[in-house]
Parts: C-alpha cells; structure tokens; sequence
C-alpha cells in the first residue's frame, strides 16, 4: 500500500534521511519508533506529501507522490487522516466545525447533517457534549481526541499518528493507544505512528521499526523487537543513556 | 584580498533580500493561479474584508479627519504670509486625494491588519494547522491566502476613498469654523483644482497598496519558523517590510500615474 524507496531529505547542511526504506501493507499497524531528532516526523510529513524527497521516492498505491500535480496530490490526500502532535486544532472554529471541515470541504452536505456526522465522529473517539466548546477549552487529552476525530471524519484508508501519547499523563496516553486499536479494528484502517514511547509502539503495533541516522535500522514484531540483538535498538528500547546511540551536545 | 572581501559582503547582502522577493513572487503566482481556480472562497473572503475593510475604519477615519484637519491648519498660516489663503481647498483637496488618503489608509491597515494576518498566520503554521490544512485535503494559499489578498485589493481603495472625503471635511472644518474664511470660497478651490484623475489615480495607489500590504502579511506569516518567537518577529517583519513597500512603490507609481 505504501512503499518508501530510498528516500533522502535534507535541510540546510543536516542530512535528515538518509536513505530510508519501508514497506507498510494494507491493514497493517506500523509504529517507527526513533529518538528527537531522528526525522521521523520528517518521514511522516513525507509519506502524506507534506514535503518533498531531495531523492528516492514515496509510492501511495504505486503512484509516486512526487510526480503527481496538486490537484491529485489532495484527490490522494483524501485517502488518508493525520493526528498531529499538538493536535493543530483550527482554534478560529468550534469542535464540531473542525471534525467536520473536510467533510464541508469535499463533500456537498448541508451544515446540519456534518454537525450530525461529527458527533457521531466524537462519540467514537469518547466525546459527548463538546461539540459546540472551542478547542481551546479543551484538555491536551480532549484535544487529541478531537485530533482524532476530524482525522478519520472523511473515512480514511490510511491513518497517520504523529507522537500520539505525547505530553498526556500515562493514563490518558494509554486510552489513546486503546482509542489507535479500536479505530484499526472498527474502521480496518492501516495505521502508521511515529513515537518514542515504546510502551505505546509495544501495544499498538503489528510491525516496529527503528529509524536511526537517517535509515531504519531493524524491523519486526513487537516480540521480535524485544528480543534484538541490534544493540542500538536495545538500548533505545531499554532507555539507556550508556551505548552506542549519541546524545547530541552531551560527551562522556 | 579586501576586494574578494567586499564582494562576498556585497554578495550576501544581496543574497537574502533577492531571495525574499523571489519568494514573494512565487507566492503571487500561486496566489494568482488560485484567485481564478473555482470554487471561490466567499465566505472566507467577506470575513476578511469585515476584518481588513470595516474593523479599520474607526482608526482610518480619526487619521484622516486630523490630516485634513493639519494640513488646512499648517497651509492656512503659511500661506497667509504672502496672502493666498484661498488656495487651502485645492492644497487639502489634492494633498488627501493623491497622496495622504491612500497611503495613510495603507501603512495604517499594514500595522493593524496586516500585524494581524501575520501573526495568526504564524501561529497556524507553528501549530501546524497549515499542515493539517493540507492533510485535509485543502489548499492553504487558497483557502487563506487568496482571500486576504482579493480583501486588501478591494478594502484599500473603498478605504483611502472614505478617507479622501473625511480629510476635505476635516480641512473644511478647520478652515472655515477656526479660521472663520468662506465656505463657498473653500468648496469652490477644492472642486476647480480637484481632477477625476487626482483621484482614481489615488485609488489605483490604494488598490496596490492592499494588494502589496496583503501578500507581503501572508508571505512573513506562512513561512513563519520558529515558534513564538518567529511569530514575533513575522509578525513585526510584515509591518516594517509592508510599510517600506508602500512608501518606496508609492513614490515609483506617483511619478508614472501622475507623469
């Protein structure tokens, strides 16, 4: 469904990928898990053409998202919804406003019957009654919810999680990963996270990889994963700060 | 040595500026494509055209009326030194007219709408609504660019016309309740030396002005980097850059339009 091909990114002097190469199919759940800094949200920002590869190519059912004019490039984007990091909420419009945007945008329905989707959008991801607060009323938990919602109001295909635990207490973060589950289940999404907080990648994923300098270094299961001999992965899995992975700006 | 030197300082010191402007340019060309490209943003653009238009006219209007207002003052005891106070209509009336009204109107609506579109701008794009934006299928230019440019197109001249009016009133006022000289005299001097070129001249001004000051807003807003910080300072860079661009074309389109 998705292929990465050797895919270069650099800004400025930094060589932020360096080569990467995944393979993500139909239906599955991949969690690329990878330090700050390490571009992996670079990569996601690749893989919906947010931004554009110096070299190497990413293919969205064999179409190459690099060759593809703008008019495609959005019929394409269609296929897809993202939860960001923040959430990047519209703060000017109502929740029910943002969970509907796309809908208003795309499809020729009156107010009334998105307000009604988006609801029933809402009540999916464990939201009552919000639907006419402004975002910014909201908790960062809510507000990812919301995230999440508007992310998969157009009925994606494909579903891309940017941090989504992130900056939540570990309850919360744990409701969303069982949110990520449920949504795969319910909707039978692909899903694609980037994170660095392996207890999530360990319950959300079918599929882990590691993206370290630029490339991915290993892949497989989240069993496969734990048992590594990859001594990079073992230390980001184990949360060392001894090893082979070097904390920029910090010498020993 | 020290020649190589100067060069590679002259070098960077046109680089960035030469960048910039390219920038700009790529950004009213897609702002252009967009413009014509259906379905239109009409909802997007009354918003802000209330936001540029309606909101700055109390700020627009007290400039104006006190313009008008100064100059009759200023002119009226200056030229009462060799005796040709009845000039003061036609001096306020072309003074506002191809002048004043439409830049006044514009470096005001720089500082006050354009601040504005920068900095919200800014802010969407460090929050990444801009990209959430795309993800959602929606063309950012279109969706927020296109419509503050056709706003500060249209707004500027509808305001510089208000204000060319408010200022002759203001001279008015000051002319003949202060200065007690002729009403009639006053309107008579403003009508005969007024020309329909002084003022759709002044409009064409105004109307590029709103474009410049918009573009320009939108530019230092959407690529906006840094956080709070580079909102900050898109935010001031878009009024000091607007301003400059409508002081340094205001001079360049005067000597073509009124040659």
């Amino acid at each position: 469904m998705i292929d990465i091909a050797d895919l270069h990114k650099s800004f400025g002097n930094n060589h932020v990928l360096r080569g990467v190469n995944l393979k993500i199919n139909k239906g599955e759940s991949v969690v690329i898990i990878g330090g700050s800094g390490s571009g992996k949200s670079v990569l996601l920002k690749h893989i919906i053409g947010l931004l554009k590869p110096d070299s190497g190519a990413v293919f969205v059912d064999s179409v190459d998202l690099a060759k593809i004019g703008e008019d495609e490039l959005n019929e394409l984007r269609k296929k897809f919804g993202m939860l960001f990091q923040a959430s990047a909420l519209f703060d000017s419009m109502t929740v029910w406003e943002n969970v509907g945007f796309g809908l208003k945008r795309h499809k020729k329905l009156s107010d009334s019957k998105i307000k009604e989707i988006a609801v029933e959008k809402l009540k999916l991801v464990g939201l009552v009654g919000v639907e006419d607060s402004m975002p910014s009323e909201l908790s960062g938990g809510m507000r990812k919810r919301v995230g999440l919602a508007r992310a998969i109001a157009m009925e994606p295909e494909i579903l891309l999680y940017d941090e989504p635990t992130t900056g939540l207490d570990p309850i919360m973060a744990d409701a969303i990963n069982d949110l990520i589950i449920e949504m795969r289940e319910k909707l039978n999404i692909t899903s694609i996270a980037i994170t660095h907080d392996i207890k999530s990648a360990y319950k959300i994923a079918d599929r882990i990889a590691m993206l370290y300098n630029g490339e991915i270094i290993d892949t497989g299961t989240p069993e496969e994963i734990k048992n590594t001999s990859n001594p990079v992965v073992r230390q980001f899995i184990e949360g060392s700060a001894v090893g082979p992975i070097v904390i920029e700006g910090i010498r020993r | 040595m020290f020649i190589i030197k100067a060069i590679e300082f002259l070098g960077s010191a046109i680089k960035h500026p030469a960048e910039e402007i390219g920038r700009i340019l790529l950004l009213l060309h897609s702002t252009l494509k967009w413009i014509i490209k259906p379905p239109f943003e009409i909802r997007n653009t009354f918003k802000q055209m209330l936001e540029i238009g309606v909101n700055s006219l109390p700020v627009v209007l007290i400039t104006a009326v006190f313009t008008g207002m100064v100059l009759a003052l200023q002119s009226y005891t200056g030229f009462k030194r060799f005796g040709a106070e009845s000039l003061v209509g036609s001096v306020v009336a072309l003074s506002m007219t191809r002048e004043l009204g439409p830049v006044l109107t514009a470096l005001i609506v720089a500082g006050r709408a354009g601040a504005a579109m920068a900095a919200e701008l800014g802010t969407m794009r460090v929050t990444e609504q801009i990209d959430a934006l795309e993800t959602l299928a929606t063309n950012p230019v279109k969706y927020l660019i296109v419509p503050r440019f056709t706003s500060g197109l249209i707004m500027l001249p509808s305001l510089a016309a208000v204000a060319d009016i408010i200022g002759i009133i203001g001279g008015y006022f000051v002319t003949v309740m202060v200065f007690g000289a002729s009403p009639t005299q006053y309107m008579k001097m403003t009508w005969d030396y007024l020309e329909m070129q002084d003022i759709y001249n002044g409009l064409i001004k105004a109307c590029f002005f709103g474009g410049a000051l918009s573009l320009i807003s939108c530019y230092k807003g959407f690529y906006t980097r840094g956080g709070a910080e580079g909102v900050g300072r898109a935010t001031t860079g878009a009024v000091v850059l607007s301003s400059m661009t409508i002081l340094i074309s205001d001079y360049f389109l005067s000597a073509w339009l009124f040659e």
